[in-house]
């Protein structure tokens, strides 16, 4: 079965292997059935990646909803992405956050650490490093509360590890830009 | 067993490990490694259908013949959205299918390139699972993953897109023994304490009903053995759905015909007035409960299905009990047996005698004529001249598909292919070319209409190719019937575009195909008509001009309950008066 050598595909990558990065995409949509379906539906049809995923109604009068994308890819890729949610109907308005240097990320995650003791002391000095909040306490576990942008909590996570992490649930990237003016 | 090989070997290995004989496809630019793999080996036969809608219902009429799974092989592109009505309707009527999709390269994806479509988002929604292969390592696990997939469970069309880079690339295969999926593990096994309840309820009943689907059929014949002994043992009378035909015998006493909107009388009333149904593998479908809040009101109901999601979807019941048929039912037998319920006899004696009454309206009666074939007639004479031989019926859709579903009658499950879920016209001479390749020795049948056969006609090249010796037996009443009948009894008999215009000439259509045509209009010549089809040895189609303008009856009008049936007599020419028997409401409804 085994076949001759095969020769390199005709199809060369035109593309080549450019860097690849980390963008945030901030996407103005109507707020109607199937609108996320029709967001997501985007990425997976045309092979790009969503790290991370956040919306909900910013405007309930207008409808209007907000969905934060990060996407990693090669900057060509990502700015075609920008222009084919443009594409899409319902969507008002995407900005490259990461392009526009201006803006602010926030992300929210709660965190269940388990442990007795000394790692009980440690949790919560890692905690107040961090400027966590306690909002659930068993006499063997803590659930804490913290904000700021990913790697912030990548490493709170990290910390937590060893002392006996259990579970984390994050909500993704929430991003505006700075200054007075809107998206 | 582990070896490497191209993608493209991988795909012919992991069919010849999954058992697979035969493959419908069509072949494009994104497959063409796979064809030259199927070019260097006789294992697998392939099957160049003329249209990959065909590929799909070829597929699906192998599959539902032999309980096997169906594979079908199409290109990226238009090959995958020529597939989709037929993934579609292997949905809809649970058909285990595997198809496989070419796609362009890998980094192509996303560009807009030479036939290239989202072939996982555009199949996400009428298929049971879909994977798009991203690295040849993955692709023998995602193989046998989609077989087990596809055949577990309720089983259902799983796409494999398979970009042409990854067919190209080498890597190492991996046999189905190493393959199982992570999650996705059916519950087969009943609930025993349940069952149990459920053979209580059963011993109590009065007026009891069995309403069996294509579940039944799904679960293997076993399941059909079963059901047999437990309408046996039980002595309750039983009915079916259009997709379960032939689990229980047309001539079983026991048997009260399909029900549903173009059942028996006796069925439907014996659904609505009964105090017990015991559904087995069935899901409630609007074709069979007519009005909701009417159906069956009297009734406790206990459901027997493999798909949790089917129980109280349409439908609240007293007792669910989620497992496979056959599994389910072989625990039934067995408690039955061991705890021999004592049964009201005299209560069921009551519950037979007030079905005498029912079945005693005749409700398939229709007027015979000595000058014009109807088209009952057409396929009682069809039935008569072919009960004895090993026979498979495929149908189209419409009227001549519930005629057929009426008048021909199974005594064996997977004897009869037809489109319920979807209702896809098309579906009977593409099904019949999958059902005659898988059963070579047997009489295939395509109980058509005129206008539903001309959907798929080009398959009849398929047939020719192969030498396949189905039979296309067309009711043709220049009308599509069914629709025109709707249009008499909802609009006024205003007959929009549903005319048969322009047809061809379908003897010579034979004959330009290389087959054989019969044409025949007289009553006392069908018979011979029909052996010339029976007895000729190659691809047949049988013009058969029957009464034009024929209505399918009994009926429930949509929105009605199930003692709401329209019966012949009071429809034949009643005409547009039968418009007012369905109310606004009604309307709305398909």
């Amino acid at each position: 079965m085994n076949a001759p050598a095969i020769p390199p595909s005709p199809y060369s990558s035109a593309l080549g292997k450019s860097n690849i990065e980390r963008h945030t995409l901030s996407v103005l949509v109507d707020n109607e059935p199937g609108v996320l379906a029709r967001v997501v539906g985007l990425f997976s049809g045309r092979g790009y990646n969503i790290e991370s995923l956040t919306v909900a109604e910013v405007a309930h009068g207008e409808h209007l909803s907000r969905i934060t994308i990060v996407t990693s890819g090669p900057p060509e890729a990502i700015e075609q992405v920008g222009h084919q949610l443009e594409r899409l109907v319902p969507v008002h308005h995407v900005i490259d956050l990461t392009l526009a240097k201006k803006s602010i990320e926030r992300e929210l995650a709660m965190v269940k650490v388990r442990g007795k003791g000394d790692d009980r002391v440690e949790a919560l000095q890692v905690a107040d490093a961090f400027r966590a909040r306690v909002i659930d306490a068993t006499t063997e576990s803590f659930v804490f509360e913290l904000t700021g942008n990913a790697e912030k909590i990548d490493q709170f996570v990290e910390l937590m590890r060893p002392i006996g992490l259990v579970e984390v649930s994050r909500t993704g990237v929430a991003a505006i830009s700075r200054g007075p003016e809107p998206i | 067993m582990s070896k490497q090989m191209t993608g493209a070997e991988m795909v012919v290995q992991a069919l010849k490990d999954q058992g697979v004989d035969t493959i419908f496809g069509y072949p494009g630019g994104a497959v063409l490694p796979i064809y030259d793999a199927l070019f260097q080996q006789t294992q697998v036969q392939h099957v160049l259908v003329r249209h990959e809608q065909g590929a799909a219902h070829a597929a699906e009429g192998f599959a539902r013949s032999t309980g096997k799974v169906g594979c079908l092989l199409v290109t990226s592109g238009p090959g995958a959205t020529n597939a989709i009505t037929g993934l579609a309707d292997a949905l809809m009527d649970s058909i285990p299918l595997v198809c496989i999709t070419g796609q362009v390269p890998t980094h192509l994806i996303g560009s807009d390139a030479f036939q290239e479509c989202d072939t996982v988002g555009i199949t996400r929604h009428c298929t049971k699972h879909n994977y798009l292969v991203r690295s040849v390592e993955d692709l023998p696990r995602i193989l046998h993953e989609a077989f087990w997939v596809a055949s577990h469970g309720r089983p259902g069309p799983v796409v494999i897109d398979i970009p042409k880079d990854v067919q190209f690339s080498m890597g190492t295969y991996v046999g189905p023994k190493n393959v199982q999926h992570k999650t996705y593990q059916p519950q087969v096994k009943g609930d025993l304490e349940k069952i149990r309840e459920a053979v209580k309820m059963m011993a109590g009943a009065k007026k009891p009903v069995f309403y069996t689907g294509g579940g039944v059929i799904n679960s293997g014949p076993a399941a059909s053995e079963l059901l047999r002994k437990l309408v046996k043992l039980t002595g309750f009378p039983i009915t079916s759905t259009l997709m379960g035909l032939g689990s229980y015998p047309a001539s079983g006493e026991n048997w009260l015909g399909m029900l549903g909107m173009h059942g028996t009388y006796e069925a439907n009333h014996t659904m609505h007035d009964c105090d017990l149904m015991i559904c087995v593998g069935a899901r409630f479908d609007d074709r069979i409960t007519g009005r909701l809040d009417a159906f069956a009101p009297h009734s406790k109901k206990i459901h027997i299905d493999i798909d949790p999601s089917s129980i109280n979807k349409n439908v609240k019941v007293d007792l669910a009990i989620i497992g496979d048929c056959a599994h389910v039912l072989e625990d039934m037998v067995r408690i039955w047996r061991q705890d021999a319920p004592q049964i009201d006899k005299a209560a069921l004696k009551d519950w037979w005698k007030q079905i005498d009454v029912w079945r005693a309206k005749k409700s398939l009666a229709y007027r015979p004529s000595k000058t014009t074939i109807k088209p009952q007639y057409a396929i009682q004479r069809l039935y008569e001249l072919t009960k004895n031989r090993n026979t498979y019926i495929t149908t189209e859709v419409g009227q001549h598909q519930m005629w057929a579903a009426q008048f021909y009658h199974f005594e064996e499950p997977n004897r009869w292919m037809t489109s319920g879920g979807l209702g896809t016209m098309g579906y009977g001479l593409p099904a019949a070319v999958g059902v005659q390749m898988a059963h070579p020795e047997a009489l295939v049948i395509d109980i058509a209409g005129e206008a539903s056969i001309l959907m798929n006609m080009q398959e009849m090249s398929t047939a020719l190719q192969y030498r396949l010796p189905v039979k296309i037996f067309i009711l043709n009443n220049e009308y599509m019937g069914m629709v025109r009948q709707w249009q008499q009894l909802l609009h006024g008999g205003r007959y929009s575009n549903s005319y048969s215009e322009a047809l061809p000439d379908f003897v010579k259509l034979a004959e330009a195909y290389g087959g054989h045509g019969i044409r025949c209009s007289d009553p006392d010549k069908l018979d011979a008509a029909i052996m010339e089809m029976i007895e000729s040895p190659k691809a047949v189609i049988f013009d058969c001009l029957v009464e034009k303008e024929e209505n399918c009856f009994p009926m429930i009008p949509s929105g009605k309950a199930h003692n709401e049936m329209l019966l012949a007599e009071l429809g034949d020419d009643a005409g547009i008066e039968i418009g007012s028997v369905i109310d606004e409401r009604g309307k709305l409804l398909v």
